[in-house]
């Protein structure tokens, strides 16, 4: 089997068919001297100007890959999924994959004064670029500060469709962002290796928030469960067992999927005393 | 009728005033760069509030339906400290160029110092430089003087009339500044310089061609549905609704669409991206009711 294509050269490809050959060219010649620049000198202006003016010379449609592109992209960088991007976010990360790796501080300026100087769009073009960036061990407290943004577009940029934030952050961070999903209602089962980075605290902290809305009376996500099951303690699963008694189908197909997981000796009792429970994915519980 | 507040700092507006606007009709503004009430004395925090123009205002914006647009500028009254004002204008060309700027702006003169003539003309030079229109702060003192030099200095600097648009008018200002080719806007005060009612005779006077209604509303005792009252007046008193649409929504597009970063698509049949995206709440699409408050 032939080697996979890297991302950088699937980019080029789309663009190639997405923009006009003078755009092309230009972003094209922009990329190959800010890869070869210095970014303590002349590159990180060369860089701030490109990033602006791809707003003005690329347009914001979508990029619609189809199914091979798809495909193509998670063998090139595994997670990565385009599916909703923009031409002119993919141009964006086009630039940044191009940003010279040498100088490892210079590389962590440049982007951090390029986001504290951003627009939206420039800002949401960024997160979504983190997996594709050079360097990978940089741009961890970059993530988290994507999580924090109070700006929707902007948290599920970092959050959603972004093998990168399951790579690099810890722990805390990581339960920052799976907490903020529920909370600002983006759908978990975007997050890429949410199963993977499950954990007991994570698990704990949801059924505390589970509580908190069951106290209020508020709706409770049925994706919820799914950072439960496989860390449920007796505890847990009391809260999974009321789960899966409530009126809301959705609400007990949610319980019922994360009893599934479960390895808690309780977990099958519940489930066979559980009539009548519908039988949905997690994708259709968001 | 959709409206455009082309001049209302909404950074020191409340959720209630961007709820009411849209209520009201307003379906786009420009927020220029201004103070904050006192003076700022370090550079970076000129850099936080324009990443907060061109970032976390639009996005606030855009979830009560309305398009937010900005223009970038040292203003006048900071434009006194010299050796701050020297850093701020480095750190203007890294935001002039951003989408949805749409002027340099405001700036001018207030006390007709000579260092707010250094800074004015130096970002007349950069507005050439980046290809925006300029908007300008005219003086509340000494007004009618100030007024005709900011436009002498536009045109010395070698800017056309119709690139610059003269903001803050009264009845004392407008003939000159529309003889000689400018945009003539003008901000609706509650209860100081011009009120609606005047500005119903303004127009009237002098009919729509380059005439620009806003509020100007900020941190002071302002209002923010100032252009949609304005236009209702307008309408009452039987000021054509072609004559009102342009002076309260049509002229604004004209004037700030020469810096490309504006245009009637962007609310009338916004990106497919922005749908998704920032304009969640999407009440501009459900084409609204207009309302308007007494």
């Amino acid at each position: 089997m032939e080697n996979p294509a890297t991302p950088v050269a699937l980019l080029e490809r789309w663009l190639s068919t997405a923009l006009a050959t003078d755009v092309a060219g230009w972003l094209g010649d922009r990329c190959a001297t800010l890869a070869s620049s210095d970014l303590a000198g002349d590159g990180a202006r060369l860089l701030f100007t490109t990033y602006g003016l791809i707003a003005r010379r690329v347009p914001r449609h979508d990029l619609a890959p189809d199914a091979d592109a798809l495909a193509a992209a998670a063998r090139a960088r595994p997670g990565w999924d385009p599916s909703r991007w923009t031409v002119d976010q993919a141009a964006r990360a086009r630039l940044l994959a191009a940003l010279p790796a040498r100088d490892a501080p210079a590389l962590r300026a440049a982007i951090d004064r390029l986001a504290a100087c951003a627009d939206l769009h420039e800002l949401i073009a960024l997160h979504h670029a983190l997996p594709l960036l050079p360097r990978p061990e940089l741009w961890a407290a970059r993530a988290a500060e994507g999580v924090r943004s109070n700006i929707k577009a902007v948290f599920d940029a970092v959050a959603l469709d972004n093998p990168y934030p399951a790579e690099a952050l810890d722990e805390v961070a990581w339960n920052q962002l799976a907490l903020k999903a529920l909370f600002v209602a983006s759908p978990l089962h975007r997050i890429v290796g949410f199963d993977r980075r499950a954990n007991p605290r994570l698990a704990r902290m949801l059924c505390d928030y589970a509580h908190e809305r069951w106290a209020a009376k508020r709706a409770i996500s049925p994706e919820l469960w799914r950072g439960v099951g496989p860390f449920a303690d007796d505890a847990m699963l009391a809260d999974l067992a009321r789960a899966l008694g409530e009126g809301d189908p959705r609400q007990r197909a949610g319980a019922a999927l994360a009893l599934r997981s479960s390895p808690h000796p309780g977990a099958a009792a519940l489930l066979a005393q559980a009539g009548g429970v519908p039988n949905l994915p997690w994708t259709a519980l968001a | 009728m959709h409206v455009i507040d082309p001049h209302i700092h909404m950074s020191a507006r409340t959720t209630d005033d961007y709820e009411a606007m849209a209520a009201a009709g307003v379906v786009a503004v420009i927020e220029p760069a201004f103070w904050l009430g006192q003076p700022r004395t370090q550079v970076g925090t000129f850099q936080d509030y324009f990443a907060s123009l061109i970032g976390w205002e639009r996005f606030r914006a855009a979830q009560f339906g309305i398009r937010h647009y900005c223009t970038i500028g040292l203003n006048s009254k900071e434009a006194n400290n010299e050796p701050l004002a020297e850093q701020v204008m480095e750190l203007l060309p890294l935001f002039a160029a951003k989408e949805g700027v749409v002027a340099i702006g405001e700036i001018g003169y207030d006390d007709l110092t000579p260092a707010e003539d250094r800074f004015f003309r130096a970002q007349l030079e950069l507005a050439k430089e980046v290809g925006l229109p300029v908007m300008i702060h005219t003086p509340h003192r000494d007004k009618t003087r100030g007024t005709s030099r900011s436009m002498d200095v536009c045109l010395e600097h070698g800017l056309l009339p119709h690139q610059v648009v003269v903001d803050h008018n009264n009845e004392e200002t407008v003939k000159e500044v529309l003889d000689r080719g400018f945009w003539a806007a003008f901000t609706i005060y509650p209860k100081t310089k011009m009120g609606n009612e005047r500005m119903v005779e303004v127009v009237r006077k002098y009919g729509p061609e380059r005439i620009i209604v806003d509020s100007s509303a900020d941190w002071g005792v302002s209002d923010p549905l100032a252009v949609p009252k304005t236009a209702k007046l307008m309408i009452e008193r039987g000021i054509p609704t072609a004559q009102v649409t342009a002076t309260c929504y049509a002229n604004a597009i004209a004037a700030y669409g020469q810096s490309g970063q504006i245009r009637e698509s962007d609310w009338l049949a916004p990106a497919a991206i922005d749908q998704r995206q920032l304009f969640s709440g999407n009440s501009v699409l459900r084409g609204q009711q207009p309302r308007i408050d007494a």
